[in-house]
């Protein structure tokens, strides 16, 4: 007897008491989950500050950049980038974003921190891994820094590092000597970080549940994240392999992915016989289900927040799951579908396309239900539900213009222009970071024991959709008119009718920028000044509202939860005459 | 069934996970604990980390495929003898892990008899566990034998597809094989500490991981035999 309980206590939790134990080298998800959310918010305004000075650019490409011949001499001489680094800055923008702003934020800093607490759990599974895959992630990051501070810069290969131009190395231009190496390490280190947390989280789901919380009473969130990280798991570990064929090519004279007889610079390329197409097949095989990694989540917790305010069940919880698994589950089979101008035969083409169609039927399903969840409701209108509707419309509207791609007639026109621009930012960067700035607005009370300012948070909210919509929806235009993503200044006929279109979104983007800074003020103000918040200022039944605000350290003050409800019991009428009953109150819901 | 002390103002739960039926009594199931018990958790985790692994190398293996078909540069060459010597010996560690495993689980009912059989048998599971480590070595250096017959082939990493793959293969496994190695003798102090805890020294989910890296090895053996 005495043996058990003190191998028990090894594992049970006492609060550290030494700050780098507590603050640092955390082992609380807690605290992983605020690090994992501050180098997502670090990174967000680094990709974000780079966008600016491509918009600058795109707008008025003869103007120098202040400062920015600082940042590189060689690629931005007299502050006037070279078309090769804005490539460079390009391509960070884009890992920076998709890597460690849309996979750290909404998956690993939301679901750190609330996926045990929700779940009635004291901790993650393995809280030491759990410790190492935020610093391993933070340490790919620092990686991936680096690379502004080599000699010729960052890489110019773009977010997807297309092979050949990625594995050759230096004589195809720039950056691609040291930087295009440092990325692919960083990626790779990346990976593993990745892979840790996906792990974490899937053992937490189905071993620390806490009685009463069956699958079917996991708050959507959970949900999202559980399954997310499902993708996590496999789609990291395709990756991973391609960043080290990767590393091969360029450090180690393999041919995986460079073809017999290149010449570059004057110079026969001593490789033979790879094949460029591997690499867009390993990296879409990941690419495609990262899309998902990162917008999940982002629905989930769309979905968690929206009857909170709308005080009304979300409509057919279980299609809502069952929609998220099969959009997991899909999202594997349609990564053709970013190659069709790659020359493949038409019949794959279709094969890629038909699923991809498929995809959009519970992507579809999953929307109405949240408009139809909304649809009479006596909104409670708060930053946090504005941000929920904000993305059920950018959703949409990036969602649309999917179908059109998803043809292959269609997209051999669209590929590689702004079109794609438009789609991807609307659906996947603006819809996730929506659920982002929802999420915080909703659980930053819990997380730091504080309200946030409502007032300013509106200001955020209407500034920003208004933002993305002035920045994004010309983009469709653009497109169609046939200009191609990627070029740094438009000088051809047909594009200079455009620049105008160029010079409005680039201001559009400017000022929308700017309003960002209104959100990072509130949230640094409301921490130290908000006004005091109660355990349960928005009146909601999950689990993260049942206990302290702040969640002691080990989240319920030695208490074990126990489950009677599904997170769903809202506009019912509870025993103490309130509107909602919590998942933890033993008294029946009546049924609704 | 291992009972624990109660903190003050704990609630008794079941370990149910949730499934609002009656718990069962399984081997594994504490009767008082937080939700998960240890050797759960580390099962569900190694399940979870095989998945990855395998996925991977399922990447890796595709990338193969296609990278043969290609282009016309693939060069098929002997595959060096000592890799079935190799595999035999990597079985066999896998066979010394479960009769290591068979003493171990054996020593709770050997204990109610006699308390000095069950030292006995613990003695015995940890001499069959140091000796699934020297064969994982031994395997380790059997392939470092591998790569030097390769080496004299005049086949190198960058030579050919096929020898990069062939040698990405067989590094990866092998460094595999030497973390699982490093988690072996993780198992091996706790159990040692513990006096023969099997249940919380994470050696069920060691064992998972041991038999994963022999199938895998297996298999990737078959498919180099077929490629090269
Ligand atoms: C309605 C369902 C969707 C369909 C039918 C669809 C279809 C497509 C197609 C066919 C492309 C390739 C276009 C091209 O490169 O020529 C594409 C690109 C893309 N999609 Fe979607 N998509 C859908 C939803 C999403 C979602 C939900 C996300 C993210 C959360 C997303 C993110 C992206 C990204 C990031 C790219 C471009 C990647 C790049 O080239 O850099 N899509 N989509
Ligand atoms: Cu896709």
């Amino acid at each position: 007897m005495h043996e058990t309980s003190a191998s028990h206590a090894a594992h049970q939790h006492t609060a550290p008491t030494s700050f780098i134990r507590k603050h640092v080298f955390s082992l609380d998800h807690k605290v992983i989950g605020k690090q994992y959310y501050g180098l997502a918010l670090l990174a967000v305004f680094i990709g974000m500050g780079l966008s600016w000075l491509m918009r600058l650019h795109l707008g008025w490409p003869a103007w120098p950049i202040p400062l920015l011949d600082k940042l590189s001499a060689v690629g931005a001489p007299s502050g006037v980038m070279t078309p090769e680094y804005y490539l460079s800055l390009m391509t960070m923008h884009g890992t920076i974003m998709v890597f460690f702003v849309l996979t750290n934020a909404p998956f690993a800093a939301f679901g750190n921190y609330f996926l045990p607490i929700q779940i009635g759990a004291e901790d993650m599974a393995f809280p030491r891994f759990n410790m190492m895959s935020f610093w391993t992630t933070f340490m790919a990051f620092l990686v991936m820094m680096a690379a502004f501070f080599v000699t010729d810069g960052p890489p110019i290969s773009g977010w997807t590092a297309y092979a050949p131009l990625s594995a050759v190395g230096g004589d195809a231009g720039p950056g691609l000597k040291v930087g295009q190496t440092l990325w692919a390490i960083s990626i790779a280190i990346f990976c593993i970080g990745s892979l840790l947390g996906a792990l974490n989280f899937i053992a937490t789901t189905l071993d620390l549940r806490t009685k009463g919380m069956s699958l079917a009473r996991m708050p959507y969130c959970s949900w999202a994240w559980f399954v997310t990280s499902v993708i996590a798991l496999l789609a990291f570990a395709v990756l991973l392999p391609a960043c080290i064929l990767l590393i091969l090519d360029r450090t180690a004279g393999t041919s995986f992915f460079i073809p017999a007889g290149l010449v570059l610079s004057d110079k026969l390329q001593p490789h033979s016989g790879g094949s460029p197409l591997l690499w867009q097949h390993l990296f879409w095989f990941f690419g495609h289900p990262e899309v998902y990694i990162a917008i999940l989540p982002s629905i989930g917790i769309v979905c968690h927040i929206l009857p909170v305010f709308a005080r009304k069940p979300l409509l057919g919880p279980r299609a809502t799951v069952g929609c998220m698994i099969a959009i997991g589950f899909l999202s594997y089979m349609v990564w053709g579908h970013h190659m069709f101008v790659s020359g493949m035969n038409p019949f794959s083409a279709t094969l890629f396309s038909v699923p991809t169609l498929f995809i959009t039927v519970p992507a579809t399903i999953l929307t109405l239900l949240l408009l139809g969840s909304v649809y009479g409701a006596k909104m409670r209108f708060t930053s946090a539900s504005l941000f929920c509707l904000g993305f059920i419309s950018v959703f949409i509207s990036g969602g649309i213009s999917g179908f059109f791609l998803a043809q292959p007639s269609i997209d051999i026109y669209l590929h590689a222009t702004y079109f794609v621009v438009a789609h991807f930012h609307f659906v996947m960067a603006v819809a996730s970071l929506f659920g982002v700035f929802a999420g915080t607005y909703f659980w930053f009370p819990k997380m730091t024991g504080r309200m946030m300012n409502e007032a300013l948070g509106k200001l955020h909210f209407w500034l920003t959709f208004i933002g993305v919509y002035a920045i994004f929806m010309p983009m469709h235009y653009l497109g169609l008119a046939g200009n191609v993503r990627r070029y740094s200044a438009f000088v051809d006929d047909y594009l200079i009718p455009l620049i105008p279109v160029h010079k409005f979104i680039t201001i559009a983007a400017l000022l929308t920028g700017a309003a960002q800074f209104i959100f990072l003020f509130n949230l640094i103000w409301s921490r130290f000044k908000g006004p005091i918040a109660s355990e349960n200022p928005w009146e909601a039944t999950s689990l993260e509202w049942s206990t302290a605000t702040p969640p002691p350290f080990d989240n319920f003050g030695g208490k074990h939860m126990v489950v009677y409800n599904g997170p769903n019991e809202y506009g019912v009428e509870s025993r103490d005459g309130k509107d909602f009953i919590m998942q933890t109150s033993p008294e029946k819901a009546p049924a609704s | 069934m291992a009972t624990t002390t109660l903190p003050p103002g704990a609630e008794i739960t079941l370990d149910d996970h949730g499934s609002g039926k009656p718990p069962e009594r399984t081997p594994r199931q504490r009767q008082v604990t937080m939700p998960g018990s240890q050797a759960q958790k580390s099962e569900t985790g190694m399940w979870v980390a095989v998945s990855a692994i395998g996925m991977s190398f399922a990447a890796f293996t595709s990338a193969m495929i296609v990278r043969q078909d290609a282009s016309t540069d693939w060069q098929r060459f002997q595959l060096p003898h000592v890799l079935y010597l190799n595999t035999l010996i990597l079985l066999a560690s896998s066979v010394t892990l479960e009769l290591s495993r068979q003493r171990i689980a054996a020593m709770p009912d050997a204990a109610r008899h006699a308390a000095g059989s069950a030292k006995a048998l613990l003695a015995n599971g940890i001499y069959w566990l140091y000796l699934t480590a020297a064969l994982g070595l031994i395997f380790v250096l059997g392939q470092l034998l591998a790569w030097r017959n390769l080496a004299a082939q005049g086949l190198f990493l960058a030579t050919n597809p096929s020898s990069s793959f062939f040698y990405l293969f067989t590094a990866l496994h092998a460094v595999h094989l030497l973390g699982g190695m490093g988690g072996l003798f993780y198992v091996l102090r706790k159990l040692v500490r513990s006096g023969g805890a099997g249940e919380t020294s994470g050696l069920s989910a060691f064992s998972i991981y041991w038999h994963f890296m022999d199938l895998l090895w297996v298999y990737l053996l078959l498919l180099l035999a077929m490629r090269m």
